[in-house]
């Protein structure tokens, strides 16, 4: 067992350090988003927040510029899950489909909550590919088809999932081995760091590969659905209508309902709080009365499921609540996935996130060198510590490459966002580039530098092209680190010190390496371990 | 745990046939086992085949996790051919054969 959790690790681990690093800044993907262009207008806390007023303003536009429609809706402004940006106030409406499609074409406006006019769109910010950028790479890599991406990061996960689990029942001592820290005695450091690591965010791991798993559950395990509903795209849409819909439904056309709409608003009000109703929606299916139904703001582990109260759109009468088609497995993927995203937790919960994932970044690097480290002894016990040995030195220079030049990578993909031309054609294609090609390029540098060099050096350049960030930041907005602290912009000066401390971290672990590699000590100390392999 | 050049040729066949059959036959096994889970649970039917699929993974998990645990190769691979087979029957049995 000892020998699948070694191996399972060693194949998967440069996938699954991508996988981590790029998930863990997804955490804060609006706020990367935010960073990345700064000329974008954010929208400001609104002044009207009456509900009712706010559905006279939007029905009166409706009326207007879609009399009769598959749907409407009404979105207020509210704020985003986990205190996030506001919601902009907007309508938005489904033509009627045409014949042989299910849904119609949708349109949306933003409106001015004070006075219900229609809002020009803001001018447009620079191209980027943003924190979402990064969050997508985390399951969909990069220059690889979509289908190809899921299933080798779907491989990845569950291999990491068995090494998790195998790795628990490895380490049969595990909760005294967390408390063993042997510091400063090569392979065994590296050991104690490892269990350390991994035992302290041991939930969080079993959580995130297991709920990301499902996400893609029927591409990686579709036994089940396929042999049930067949693989016909036809009859296989049939479980989702059964499990989101309770069957097939056909829109009738609608218009503005006639039941007043005020008394059902004061009624949700109630129930939830005023400031809680996210939004309005106005809809039919085809031989039922029209429906208004109201939706609470998504909140919590219902993230995607939010509360919902449904009224008569003649009578005003309330209707009952829509059957859970879903069940409780419905409910369980729901937590699942919300749980994997978290984008229910607030600010503070979001950094328990990306520290977890920097745990996980920690947890596969260790593992990674832990790995190498131990191959090293065993050459070196056979005598062959003279000769370098072809396949353990592309697997340091790879774990090199990836563990000091991925966020050396990452850093230039935001040197990218404020260094290429604001017009550029691509500009967030680019930006890609700009990450891979530098990534490529501390793989070459790995390859052709003497192994401690090329740790200490690209441990450096990380730590430099971290602590740039912020300048260039500085020198090329209004934004700057001072800017932002004096107007208390924490979205701005968050990343800032961010990049500063990862910067900070680096720095440390580039000086550590340094000292533990110097060949002066390799010289006088017990272990081989700290020999370089090659001579 | 191999040590450069005492692993024999029977040693690294024994281990990829290992290999295989936990993965490739898991694979095969769990992908049965959850057909039939999927059939016999008493739930809405797509509610029976999400909550199957869901828990392929643990299973899957457990088997490999016991296909390198357990002494005998052969039990590996007779596990996961005969249980493939078994669980195939009983879901062609339990009527899946006619729905795709």
């Amino acid at each position: 067992m000892a020998w699948l959790h070694t191996w399972v690790g060693l194949v998967t681990g440069w996938v699954l350090f991508f996988v981590f690093v790029m998930g863990t800044a997804g955490y804060f993907q609006q706020e990367i988003t935010r960073w990345m262009q700064p000329e974008r207008v954010v929208t400001p806390a609104p002044v009207e927040t009456d509900r009712v007023i706010l559905t006279e303003r939007a029905m009166k536009r409706l009326a207007e510029v879609a009399p009769v429609a598959a749907s409407w809706r009404i979105t207020f402004p509210y704020r985003q899950p986990g205190d996030r940006a506001w919601q902009n106030f907007s309508i938005r409406w489904e033509e009627m489909p045409t014949e042989g499609h299910e849904y119609g074409a949708s349109s949306n406006e933003r409106l001015d909550p004070t006075t219900g006019a229609v809002l020009p769109p803001d001018p447009e910010p620079r191209e980027t590919a943003g924190g979402n950028g990064l969050y997508r790479m985390h399951y969909t890599l990069h220059y690889l088809p979509y289908d190809w991406a899921i299933r080798i990061v779907g491989v990845a996960t569950m291999l990491m999932l068995l090494a998790i689990v195998s790795g628990v029942i490895t380490h049969k001592k595990i909760f005294k081995d967390f408390f063993t820290f042997r510091p400063g005695k090569g392979q065994r450091s590296w050991l104690d760091a490892h269990n350390v690591v991994s035992v302290m965010a041991l939930p969080f791991f079993l959580m995130i590969t297991y709920s990301g798993l499902v996400f893609f559950l029927f591409a990686y395990m579709p036994a089940g659905k396929d042999v049930i509903y067949g693989t016909d795209p036809e009859t296989s849409e049939a479980y989702y209508d059964e499990l989101y819909e309770g069957g097939e439904h056909k829109h009738a056309p609608i218009g503005r309902p006639t039941a007043p709409l005020a008394p059902m608003i004061a009624q949700a009000a109630k129930a939830w709080g005023r400031e809680q109703i996210a939004a309005l929606v106005v809809e039919r299916q085809e031989g039922e009365a029209p429906e208004v139904v109201l939706e609470h703001v998504p909140v919590g582990l219902k993230l995607y499921d939010a509360a919902t109260l449904r009224f008569n759109a003649d009578t005003g009468a309330r209707l009952p609540d829509e059957p859970n088609f879903s069940g409780a497995a419905g409910e369980t993927q729901s937590v699942l996935l919300n749980l994997h995203e978290g984008a229910y937790a607030d600010i503070w919960g979001r950094w328990v996130y990306f520290a977890s994932g920097l745990l996980g970044c920690a947890m596969v690097g260790t593992g990674l060198v832990l790995w190498t480290v131990k191959r090293r002894r065993f050459h070196l016990n056979e005598d062959r510590w003279h000769q370098e040995h072809f396949g353990l030195r592309l697997v340091e220079s790879l774990n090199v490459a990836t563990i000091a030049g991925l966020p050396l990578a990452v850093a230039g993909f935001f040197w990218a966002n404020r260094l290429l031309p604001i017009g550029m054609m691509d500009r967030a294609a680019w930006e890609y580039h700009s990450l891979f090609a530098l990534w490529l390029g501390t793989l070459f540098y790995a390859l052709g530098r003497p192994l401690r060099r090329a740790w200490v050096e690209l441990l450096w350049a990380s730590c430099v092209a971290f602590a740039c960030v912020p300048l260039l930041n500085a020198l090329t907005t209004l934004r700057g680190l001072p800017a932002s602290l004096a107007e208390g912009d924490w979205v701005f000066a968050g990343f800032d010190l961010t990049m500063l401390g990862l910067a900070g971290t680096f720095a440390f672990m580039a000086r550590k390496v340094q000292l533990r590699l110097r060949p002066a000590a390799a010289a006088m100390a017990p272990q081989p371990v700290l020999r370089e392999a090659q001579a | 745990m191999s040590r450069g050049k005492s692993v024999s040729a029977r040693y690294r066949w024994a281990v990829a046939s290992r290999v295989a059959g936990a993965f490739l036959g898991g694979y095969a096994l769990i992908s049965a086992a959850t057909v039939v889970l999927a059939l016999v649970w008493p739930l809405p039917k797509a509610q029976a085949v999400l909550s199957a699929t869901m828990l392929s993974f643990a299973f899957y998990t457990v088997f490999v996790i016991w296909a390198f645990h357990v002494r005998r190769l052969r039990w590996v691979w007779g596990v996961a051919l005969g249980g493939t087979a078994l669980l195939s029957a009983a879901a062609w049995l339990l009527g899946a054969g006619g729905a795709a």
